[in-house]
């Protein structure tokens, strides 16, 4: 029973990091089908912002992280994707693909290209004793932090006015220009907030692994685009239960693969996003529900 | 005269590849190795486009292919003592064998077109951008097994001691192989009909092409010519590592497949050209000693975010590519009368 019970404390806090991408990626599949490579880097540079800021003070590397990675996504998509919005899906991902590796390779020439380590946040990674399962705190903040980003993000999107122009344009993006919506500020809006949840994710993962890299961000995007397809392509739900599943397949397999297959878990991983392809083209989640409501 | 028309670009496009090769044949030992990576790379690319070119769907996937063609290519091209070192698992009768030059590159081609054939049955049923993903997860599971799988890879060590046939009538020869395949298939009736599903899917659809099935055929033939590059990077290097073949040449491949044009034969050959020259000339801007040295050289970024920032540049001024998605001519077809709607169209055909 704790067995299960910690397995499933794995599995949340690992699926959360994945779903706090997931939706990251999805909000700007749904409104410009442009499928994001750079959404990893984005996380990257909150994760350098705060390792840079990290011997200052905590929250103000918080703080340093989240803006940083604010200005970097608003700039990508003011001087590369805003001029590309009407070109075919093929060229957003190409662009999107070059933006990755040119942020990637920047960040090389700033801070080279070794990983580096930093102390943030380091008191988190202790562990409490709860019934005989063991708690990291990072884990708990973690499954915290996300269940507060994905329910005020989900007032922002239900309550708002800009919040239902970001879902109508996500639903139908020609049908809501024509009712007025604004595509610059919508879509402005949706790389905004794909910084901003970028941001969380560099400063969990940063508390907990204490390590940067230039390439760090590319699992994430990847694993990201995997739960975008399983959850359902354009669904936002659908992306959070698609990141939740991804982490709890990798956790399942983790302690169920025998030894000698579990180097080989993530290639399982990719192989289900195809399996999922194939069978349910429009995701595990797409129920009548799914498509009817997004978020 | 017709036929010698028809076919002007192959020509063209051949006396390049020739060019190139005498160049690199009088010149110093630098500039030759320059010249037989680039004619490498084009493989490659020429490889990418009888997909990405013909289909319009990008992939992610082919730098799986060239890890798969390269070490099925070690498999068959190394000494059995040697193997019996490195790759001590792989099987008895494998080991014992070893091939010349030509048959190993073809045997990994094989290889990668027949996992392609598996892979691509499912991969091609998808729509673009879904198949797009597919190919991306291809390419992850490859990186894994063959990092994983030391059995037949020797795992994330390298593999050394690789026969160095790869000079430059191997590299010249094979690029002008991969150019004329290419060629044919684009001019094929099965090349136009994937080209027509390219511009319009719908209409392709409609008018009784079965496009998965066209892809599928474009897919493996791109699969086996990218493979035979992967096989000859290793053969020239005569080191064999899997992170070789990542996200690095995915991007370089594609940059040069980009910047020269996706839509044309001719766009892969200029691309390929353009991008190797400017990524040389980044090499010297950065004052790297080792130039196209004997090893593989680490570059500290100014030449990858240059290259990044190129392809960035082509994107947003020319989605096109430098060709636009012509093929080279130095005779162009009389104009045809067409009414005025048909005449749009076949502007925008990449004849």
């Amino acid at each position: 029973m704790t067995a299960a019970l910690q397995l499933v404390v794995d599995a949340l806090s690992v699926g959360s990091l994945y779903a706090l991408s997931a939706l990251g990626i999805g909000l700007i599949f749904g409104i410009m089908r442009l499928i994001n490579f750079a959404h990893g880097e984005f996380i990257m540079v909150g994760a350098y912002a705060a390792m840079l800021t990290a011997a200052i003070w905590a929250p103000f590397a918080v703080i340093v992280a989240v803006a940083v990675a604010l200005v970097v996504a608003l700039v990508t998509e003011r001087l590369a994707f805003r001029r590309l919005r009407s070109s075919p899906p093929a060229t957003l991902l190409i662009t999107s693909f070059a933006v990755s590796y040119l942020l990637q390779n920047l960040m090389v020439l700033i801070e080279g290209a070794r990983p580096q380590t930093v102390d943030f946040l380091s008191a988190l990674t202790r562990s409490m004793d709860v019934g005989g399962v063991r708690l990291p705190w990072i884990n708990v903040v973690t499954i915290a932090v996300t269940a507060v980003l994905l329910t005020l993000l989900a007032i922002f999107l239900r309550r708002t006015r800009f919040g239902r122009m970001t879902r109508a344009a996500a639903s139908d993006f020609r049908m809501a220009r024509l009712l007025g919506v604004r595509a610059d500020r919508v879509i402005a809006i949706a790389f905004a907030l794909s910084g901003l949840l970028a941001a969380a994710v560099a400063i969990l993962l940063l508390a907990q692994t204490g390590t940067v890299s230039p390439v760090m961000g590319l699992q994430l995007a990847l694993v990201g685009f995997v739960a975008t397809v399983i959850g359902g392509m354009g669904s936002l739900s659908g992306a959070v239960l698609g990141g939740l599943t991804v982490g709890a397949v990798t956790v399942l397999l983790q302690s169920l693969l025998p030894a000698e297959l579990r180097p080989f878990r993530d290639a399982f991983v990719y192989g289900l996003v195809i399996a999922v392809l194939l069978v349910r083209p429009g995701g595990l989640f797409r129920s009548a529900a799914a498509m009817q409501e997004r978020v | 005269m017709g036929l010698l028309h028809r076919h002007q670009t192959l020509l063209i496009l051949a006396a390049i590849v020739l060019v190139a090769a005498l160049v690199a044949s009088v010149s110093p030992l630098v500039v030759e190795r320059i010249v037989i990576d680039t004619l490498i790379k084009l493989v490659m690319v020429v490889g990418l486009s009888v997909f990405i070119g013909n289909s319009g769907v990008i992939s992610f996937g082919h730098t799986g292919f060239m890890v798969i063609g390269a070490y099925a290519g070690a498999w068959l091209s190394m000494p059995p003592n040697v193997k019996q070192i490195f790759l001590r698992d792989l099987p008895d009768w494998l080991i014992a064998l070893q091939l010349p030059a030509i048959p190993s590159l073809l045997g990994g081609a094989l290889l990668a077109a027949a996992v392609a054939l598996v892979v691509g049955l499912p991969l091609m049923r998808l729509s673009g951008i879904a198949a797009s993903i597919g190919t991306l997860s291809f390419l992850l599971i490859c990186n894994i097994v063959y990092s994983h799988w030391t059995a037949i890879s020797n795992g994330t060590g390298s593999l050394v001691g690789l026969p160095l046939f790869v000079d430059v009538p191997m590299a010249a020869g094979a690029a002008l192989a991969a150019i004329a395949v290419a060629w044919t298939f684009q001019e094929s009736s099965l090349g136009l009909r994937l080209r027509a599903s390219r511009e319009d899917e719908a209409a392709a659809r409609a008018s009784g092409i079965d496009v998965a099935l066209l892809r599928l055929v474009a897919f493996c033939l791109s699969a086996a010519i990218v493979a035979v590059g992967g096989a000859l990077q290793a053969h020239f290097l005569g080191t064999l590592t899997v992170g070789q073949f990542f996200i690095a040449i995915t991007f370089l491949t594609l940059a040069m497949l980009v910047v020269g044009g996706t839509g044309s034969l001719s766009g892969a050959v200029i691309g390929t050209l353009a991008v190797a020259a400017a990524s040389e000339l980044l090499r010297l801007v950065e004052g790297d000693q080792q130039i196209a040295g004997l090893v593989i050289t680490v570059p500290p970024g100014v030449r990858d975010v240059g290259l990044a920032a190129i392809m960035l540049a082509i994107l947003l001024l020319r989605p096109k590519g430098i060709t636009g998605g012509r093929e080279l001519v130095l005779v162009s077809r009389p104009p045809r009368r067409l009414a005025p709607a048909l005449d749009m169209t076949s502007r925008e055909r990449t004849e």
